[in-house]
């Protein structure tokens, strides 16, 4: 039943041609600082300064407008992106409020001018608020000690990786433990990076009780092992209750084990990975911790580990002397190195710090309640809709901060998928909601995250607008299937951009197909 | 729900619902009486008992902000200070609008929408790849990569799927932290997808690769050479395309890494055989940010045989239902992690796509000409503080000619380290060059300079009058 008085809304549309076709010659956007007469003088023609095997001969062919004309053309482009300007529910990603505070506080020069190379006596504060954070993380997961030098969940799944090469190398095993496990339910990064690292991964499948069983996972191991990655809960909302003992039986044989905790929101304050016996773990702070996510960073996968695998990290790391003052440490020889250059995305570290501050111990049990709740307040209302069935429906258990659902029996009734109920709900400014990774084990799959974020006006609106699209699916299928109407563009066409002929990543490429074709 | 519930959660302005009305809604239509109830899923043995460190929240922004700005006061920045570091973070001038696109929330705090509703973005991403493109001389640039180094590493990892090699050479000259990026990428023996990593060594008198050792190392197993333009220290490899035809010669593919900030002045790597080149986008209007500014890219000629084994997500230009309306999709996804599991490419997540809108802003700004401007600027700027510093007495630029923006300084004959150098020049508000003698011994007490389009006259003869000061 529809709740809310459903809004007018259309998205800002200016048909904004390409930068490129925008240009004027001659006009100019921006000027570097003009020579001093006593540089020109002593150096003479710039140019000669370069080997003449190495001159640029033909100009790059960009576009040529005045600094105004390019500000309008960008904003032009931010007010044609929905952007949660709306309400996003993406699920998986948690989205969250980004306070503008932080925004006003790693833009000053304390934090974008800072160099990486600085003397550490000069950047005291922002050494202090990264080991400030990690001491933070320690005291959430149980674990030793964090480091923030990968770019991202998926960097952090490579940390892991990476280090578990190390760690078994060390021993002399690398060359029989081959093998890293993982489960159909965690993200694709998991195996992608064990598999990129140079390991064979083992997916284990979903069983009944909607995670694979102890029995499967006794089953592969074996001194072939490397590690265990996987996510708990994943993203279907399902707690794998026997994690301990997942945990136990891979150590036995002498495997490291990964907590990815992509999915930390619900159980903040409830769960720690050391005690249920990980290795390490993963936390985004772009996620979970309030960082800005950029439309896909700069992101951070802060990695934690025990104290046994410290030595491994990869360098340089924060520390603290005994006179209060903060260093890196360079990494020592047991070290994976270098996973990305530099001690990690520094702004994103600071807001994330900023956020934890601000939130504290009590507001991160709010959080974790409020977003497991509002999960729970949506199911009650989303499966009151017809054609929206949960995914894994035996599973009867109340699910944690997601649930994954299924519009299956409405694609089988009208033939509208889900990616086609996901474009029309952006007709009312309804942020796309997320799918679901691959392989899709519930047809039709859409995830969406509450999180503490929305209110429950926001949470409503989002379910009206799913119901009010799905009777629309059965009025006139056809209508929905075409959607969106109200967006910046409509829907895009039916060519193959997988086709060689088709692709075109710049506007060079484009022309010249485009071209071609005539 | 009793009001003395312990489990009532309490205002705060990140969350609408702890608001108590809104809070017991929840609770009423998720038929919960106690919130542990959601909870249950979890063995009672999971949960953590005991007693937290982390404090409870700062509600107050006014006292969050004043808490924050206490501790990153600390920091003495390049604004503060006259900074000549670069080594891979490079100080160059950010136009505001540049930061004013970053800061827009409709980029910044998203994550991804449909083609439709994202189409402002996906544009942006477009004129990014496609300026970039025109920089560098390619017509096929994936989305940003997480840095330099990562780039670097995922374009040899390309190399070795497209002809089947194990070995890579690279300059010894090249930046330890990015070869080490590059040998985590390049894995380890006992396991699959291992590529042996050999060093080819750099001519000390120039500073440039030294082509006798390169030839000497090239045969039929070299998957690819990789070489940087400019290099590490500073040099520009003017022998760049001789490099590239003896890397053909022996079927290797040439993976080129170079700096965007150049390339309105330097030829692009297309032009002396790059097959595959990646560099740095952090110059192109991205603050240092403590090195949380950096970024890289791949591009390549638009051919299957490359575009099929990129690891990054790719937008297309494309059209809609509608006739001449532009759009923008994903091509090749299914190659990704995120489409193939462990079958992808390697592997893509999130990465540093807010800072290609930065890129894009930035490219637009200049235009041909501004990337003609900023390159003289720096160029000659560059120049005159190596000629400079060069005549201070005991102290030696390695190689005068043939650099963009960095330059090697040795102090070997003024009997001090770089390191106390370093020291006494902070006591002049000045950030001296990265100290690489212990990252090249043979270089002796060296440091790397760098002289960029921010640094004034009056900037370069500080610097020299603090030199000539704490060197005697």
């Amino acid at each position: 039943m529809i709740k809310s008085k459903i809004r007018k809304y259309h998205a800002a549309v200016w048909d904004e041609p390409l930068v490129m076709d925008l240009s004027q010659p001659g006009r100019r956007g921006a000027f570097a600082p003009a020579i001093e007469d006593e540089i020109a003088g002593s150096v003479g023609n710039p140019s000669a300064l370069i080997p003449s095997s190495l001159k640029r001969k033909v100009a790059p062919e960009l576009p040529e407008l005045s600094e105004f004309e390019v500000q309008r053309h960008y904003l032009h482009l931010s007010q044609q992106t929905l952007g949660m300007m709306g309400i996003s529910l993406f699920g998986t990603c948690t989205m969250k409020y980004n306070p503008r505070l932080n925004e006003r506080l790693v833009y000053q020069p304390f934090v974008a001018k800072m160099h990486p190379h600085q003397d550490p006596e000069t950047m005291q504060g922002i050494l202090e608020i990264v080991y400030r954070f990690d001491q933070i993380l320690r005291d959430l997961s149980g674990l030793d000690k964090f480091v923030f030098q990968a770019g991202g969940g998926a960097d952090a799944a490579y940390t892991m990786a990476t280090l578990t090469r190390a760690y078994h190398a060390a021993r002399g095993e690398l060359a029989q433990r081959t093998e890293i496990i993982t489960t159909v339910q965690a993200h694709p990064c998991n195996p992608a990076t064990a598999a990129a690292a140079g390991f064979k991964v083992i997916t284990l499948p979903l069983e009944k009780d909607g995670y694979p069983s102890l029995e499967a996972l006794k089953s592969v191991l074996s001194n072939r092992t490397a590690a265990l990655m996987v996510n708990n809960p994943d993203d279907i909302g399902i707690y794998n209750p026997k994690i301990k003992e997942w945990v136990k039986a891979v150590k036995a044989v002498g495997g490291l084990c990964f907590y990815d905790h992509a999915n930390f929101n619900g159980v903040m304050t409830r769960i720690r990975a050391a005690d249920l016996g990980f290795d390490a773990c993963m936390y985004m702070l772009h996620k979970t911790f309030g960082g800005t996510k950029g439309g896909g960073g700069p992101a951070v996968g802060a990695f934690g580990c025990q104290k046994e695998l410290v030595p491994y990290l990869a360098g340089p790391t924060v520390e603290k002397k005994s006179d209060g003052t903060y260093f890196l440490k360079e990494e020592g020889p047991k070290s994976v190195g270098r996973v990305r250059e530099f001690f990690g995305n520094v702004p994103v570290v600071i807001r994330a710090y900023s956020w934890t501050r601000a939130m504290g111990i009590d507001g991160l049990r709010d959080a974790a309640n409020i977003s497991v709740l509002a999960n729970n307040y949506m199911e009650k209302r989303l499966l009151a809709i017809k054609g929206v069935t949960k995914g894994l429906p035996e599973l009867t258990q109340r699910r944690l901060e997601m649930t994954r659902y299924s519009l299956g029996e409405l694609t089988a009734e009208t033939g509208v998928t889900t990616v086609d109920v996901q474009n029309r709900m952006t007709d009312y400014g309804v942020d796309a909601f997320w799918l679901s990774h691959e392989p899709w084990f519930i047809p039709e799959p859409f995830t969406p995250e509450a999180g503490e974020l929305w209110s429950i006006e926001d949470i409503d609106y989002w379910i009206d607008i799913l119901e009010v699209v799905c009777e629309e699916a059965r009025k006139d299928s056809d209508f929905v299937k075409n959607a969106p109407y109200n967006q910046v563009v409509h829907k895009q066409g039916s060519t193959n951009l997988d086709d060689p002929k088709n692709w075109a990543t710049t506007y060079r490429a484009y022309k010249r197909k485009h071209a071609a074709k005539k | 729900m009793s009001a003395k519930d312990k489990t009532l959660p309490q205002p705060h302005p990140y969350m609408a619902n702890t608001a108590p009305a809104s809070y017991r809604e929840l609770l009423r239509v998720a038929e919960v009486k106690e919130i542990d109830e959601v909870f249950e899923q979890i063995p009672n043995d999971h949960l953590f008992k005991g007693k937290w460190k982390v404090p409870r929240g700062i509600k107050s922004e006014a006292e969050l902000s004043k808490h924050l700005t206490s501790i990153l006061r600390k920091n003495i920045s390049a604004e503060d200070y006259r900074s000549f570091l670069g080594a891979g973070c490079w100080n160059h001038y950010v136009p505001a609008i540049c930061d004013e696109m970053v800061t827009r929330t409709e980029f910044s705090t998203p994550v991804w929408g449909t083609p439709s509703s994202d189409h402002g973005r996906n544009q942006v991403w477009f004129e990014f790849c496609s300026q970039l493109g025109e920089l560098v001389g390619m017509e096929f640039v994936g989305l940003p990569l997480y840095s330099y180094g990562t780039a670097a590493g995922h374009a040899l990892r390309m190399a070795a799927r497209i002809n089947g090699r194990k070995k890579i050479l690279i300059p010894a000259s090249l930046d330890p932290e990015r070869a080490k990026v590059i040998r985590t990428y390049a894995g380890f023996k006992e396991l699959d997808g291992f590529l042996e990593v050999v060093e080819v060594k750099f001519d000390k008198k120039t500073g440039r690769l030294d082509l006798a050792d390169l030839k000497s190392k090239l045969n039929k197993e070299i998957c690819a050479v990789y070489f940087e333009n400019p290099n590490y220290l500073g040099a520009l490899e003017s022998e760049a395309a001789e490099i590239s035809k003896l890397a053909h010669s022996v079927g290797a593919e040439v993976v080129v890494g170079v700096d965007p900030i150049s390339l309105g002045v330097i030829a692009p790597a297309s032009q002396y055989g790059a097959n595959i080149i990646v560099g740095t986008t952090q110059p192109l209007g991205v603050h240092m940010n403590a090195g949380g500014g950096v970024g890289g890219f791949i591009a390549t000629r638009d051919e299957e045989k490359y575009a099929k084994e990129y690891p990054t997500l790719q937008v297309s230009l494309t059209g809609t239902t509608v006739p001449g309306e532009m759009a923008f999709g994903l091509t090749l996804f299914h190659q990704s992690s995120y489409g193939s599991r462990e079958n992808g490419k390697d592997w893509t997540g999130n990465s540093v796509y807010l800072w290609a809108v930065a890129n894009a802003t930035y490219m637009s700004l200049m235009g041909p000409e501004g990337f003609v401007d900023v390159g003289n600027s720096i160029l000659s700027r560059a120049r005159y503080a190596a000629e400079r510093i060069n005549k201070i007495k005991g102290v030696k630029v390695l190689w005068r000619d043939g650099f963009f923006k960095e330059f090697v300084v040795n102090f070997d004959k003024t009997g001090k380290s770089v390191k106390k150098i370093n020291k006494k020049l902070l006591k002049h508000e000045i950030f001296g060059g990265k100290d690489i003698s212990d990252e090249f011994p043979g270089l002796g007490e060296s440091a790397l300079y760098c002289v960029t389009e921010v640094h004034s006259l009056e900037d370069i003869d500080a610097l020299v009058d603090a030199l000539r000061e704490v060197t005697a």
